[in-house]
């Protein structure tokens, strides 16, 4: 399969394992693999968010779950990268209502700027443009998420300043 | 000014933190529960005063709680569901983003007259900012002993913790949700056994929306009657509209059911009107998967009567002449719209939303957004609205959730309401390939192209 090609450096810091035993404590004791899609998601964060299949099996063996368990949510939910991403993805919203206010004239501008097709990575690896299902900000289209956090009723300029934020590092992508 | 109740406090500076929450009055309806009534008590209230789900389905939210399962002895669930994802609708976002201790209170409140003990919310993956503010919201609650073990003396004990999602429409459904939570894809189950028999881990559960347990404090502190006097008729009480599309000031309002369609479209007070007071051509008032209305249907009813902001006025006509309030998700179209780029945009929402189960859903969701991107890229025949129609009407209430009925009424409704949008772009191919088609030339003056 094409994602084995990829490598990932697997790196379980002690404040990794318990923020993953905090989540866990969260369900009753037999009903650990209540606590996957959670632990899924700082697994992630701290692994340049995408999931590999040895980090998958990794958090199957910490959950007491089958492998398989794991890969199954993994491939259903949207939000858990199978392969690497760029180091900012932005996540267009592209649903009626940012269509609506211009999305789609937003996007192909970005593709422009960051000089790469839709959900194409930038030959430097920095910058992606996806398109996505409604985040939920209807009414501060258009908008888009990057990481933890959304950035609402864009413009060119507007989007234009946020890359220059990228390029000089002021933007955190998660709230820890 | 209409009466605010849910949002009658988000004004106030530092509203977020326990202790401004607190001394404007908060966590009073926990005390006043806990302390002086029991809990059916509490749920009779919650009955009395009429409300509805405000997720979109319309239930009466004492009815559901009355279902639960009080007599197997099994331990009891309580899960909020802030998977908000119904394109057009982001209220519960708001709410829980601003005065997120509302929801805290509403679901110690509510855990206690349905006698649960563990309670969760659960919130959309994409919302993880907002996760991280309820997170630490339940931590200040349980510093300050709303939450744990013997709460205020009661012998009451509740644990209430954040369960996340990761990108999935689906799990909106209740019992989507109900898997999601339980670390499985997000399914939904065969319905009976319901979740108030058989919920999470096979116990009995009551998932309800954000808005609805948000206002259970209010209810607590003021009376299940005194909510039934809000609102006209079965639509009591008030609530969260989000409001996006072409008009001037898109936001969440909260409404007293029963303001006018016009009123809440043009008042400064809410929408504050179109976009550069262009005409307004349709309204989608309940979020992505009710009916389309027409310009001539959306201020008056087909019998002539104002259309008022509530579930019996919206749905007034049926669907042949009506919608329905649903989320209220309140997306306001002008002329330059094109129908069919925006259900062509629906439809491609549902496809890649449909879990996979129900072959209706997961082939007809398909099929349905494939015809309609033909149809809007201008190369679509005439039977494809036939086409259409065929497809939409297979998929309806042959799923096993509502995702396929969500998915084919979008469809029918613009079919029904703009069929003629329909067959000008199947006869003139030429003149919709540039997707901005009706900015330069709304439909209106081209019109006359496809009718006698």
């Amino acid at each position: 399969m094409e994602r084995t090609q990829y490598k990932q450096e697997i790196n379980m810091t002690e404040a990794l394992m318990n923020r993953i035993n905090e989540l866990i404590s969260h369900y009753p004791e037999d009903k650990r693999k209540s606590a996957l899609l959670p632990v899924l998601h700082e697994v992630q964060d701290a692994h340049d968010n995408w999931l590999s299949f040895e980090l998958q099996d990794k958090v199957a063996e910490i959950l007491h779950i089958k492998p398989v368990e794991v890969y199954e949510v993994v491939s259903f939910y949207t939000m858990f990268n199978q392969k690497p991403i760029a180091k900012y993805m932005f996540e267009f919203c592209r649903t009626a209502c940012c269509a609506t206010r211009g999305v789609e004239d937003l996007m192909e501008y970005a593709c422009e700027k960051i000089g790469a097709n839709l959900g194409d990575i930038s030959s430097d690896g920095m910058f992606q443009v996806v398109g996505v299902e409604c985040l939920g900000a209807c009414g501060y289209a258009p908008m888009l998420q990057l990481g933890d956090f959304y950035h609402e009723k864009l413009t060119e300029e507007t989007f234009d300043q946020l890359i220059e934020d990228c390029k000089s590092g002021k933007i955190t992508l998660h709230d820890k | 000014m209409g009466k605010k109740i849910l949002l009658e406090k988000i004004n106030i500076p530092g509203i977020k933190t326990y202790e401004v929450y607190r001394q404007n009055g908060g966590y009073a309806s926990v005390e006043k529960a806990l302390k002086t009534m029991t809990p059916d008590e509490v749920t009779e209230e919650v009955k009395t005063s009429g409300m509805r789900g405000r997720g979109g389905a319309g239930f009466p939210m004492g009815m559901k709680w009355s279902f639960i399962d009080k007599k197997s002895g099994k331990p009891r669930h309580l899960v909020c569901n802030a998977d908000e994802s119904e394109p057009g609708t982001f209220k519960d976002r708001y709410l829980m983003e601003h005065i997120p201790h509302l929801l805290i209170e509403g679901m110690i409140t509510s855990s206690f007259a349905l006698g649960a003990n563990l309670s969760y919310i659960y919130i959309r993956g994409e919302y993880m900012w907002v996760y991280k503010i309820l997170e630490r919201a339940i931590n200040e609650a349980k510093a300050a002993g709303w939450l744990g073990k013997n709460i205020m003396g009661s012998g009451f004990d509740l644990d209430l913790y954040v369960h996340v999602g990761a990108g999935a429409y689906i799990c909106g459904e209740e019992t989507a949700l109900i898997e999601s939570l339980e670390g499985k894809r997000g399914n939904p189950r065969i319905k009976p056994p319901f979740p108030a028999i058989s919920g999470l881990w096979q116990n009995p559960t009551v998932v309800n929306n954000v808005e609805s347990i948000a206002a259970v404090p209010w209810i607590v502190m003021n009376s299940g009657a005194e909510y039934a006097k809000i609102g006209i008729e079965r639509s009591t009480g008030t609530k969260l509209i989000s409001a996006s599309g072409h008009i001037k000031n898109p936001g969440v309002y909260e409404i007293e059911l029963g303001v006018s369609v016009e009123e809440f479209i043009n008042s400064d007070e809410y929408c504050g009107g179109m976009i550069d007071d262009r005409p307004l051509k349709a309204l989608v008032p309940g979020g992505s998967s009710v009916p389309i209305l027409p310009a001539h249907l959306i201020y008056k009813t087909a019998a002539g009567n104002d259309r008022l902001m509530t579930y019996e006025s919206l749905s007034d006509g049926g669907f042949a002449t009506g919608s329905m309030l649903g989320s209220g998700g309140f997306i306001v179209y002008n002329d330059t719209t094109c129908i069919v780029r925006n259900t062509w945009n629906f439809s491609r929402f549902y496809h890649h939303e449909s879990c996979g189960q129900c072959t209706p859903c997961r082939e007809g969701t398909g099929w349905l957004e494939k015809v309609l991107h033909r149809i809007e890229n201008g190369h679509g025949r005439e039977e494809d609205i036939e086409l259409l129609w065929s497809i939409q009407s297979k998929i309806e209430g042959n799923t096993i959730c509502p995702l396929g009925d969500a998915a084919s009424w979008p469809v029918a409704a613009a079919i029904r309401h703009f069929r003629e949008e329909f067959e000008y772009h199947v006869r003139f191919p030429e003149k919709v390939k540039n997707r901005n088609h009706f900015v330069a030339e709304p439909f209106e003056k081209v019109k006359h192209l496809v009718t006698k």
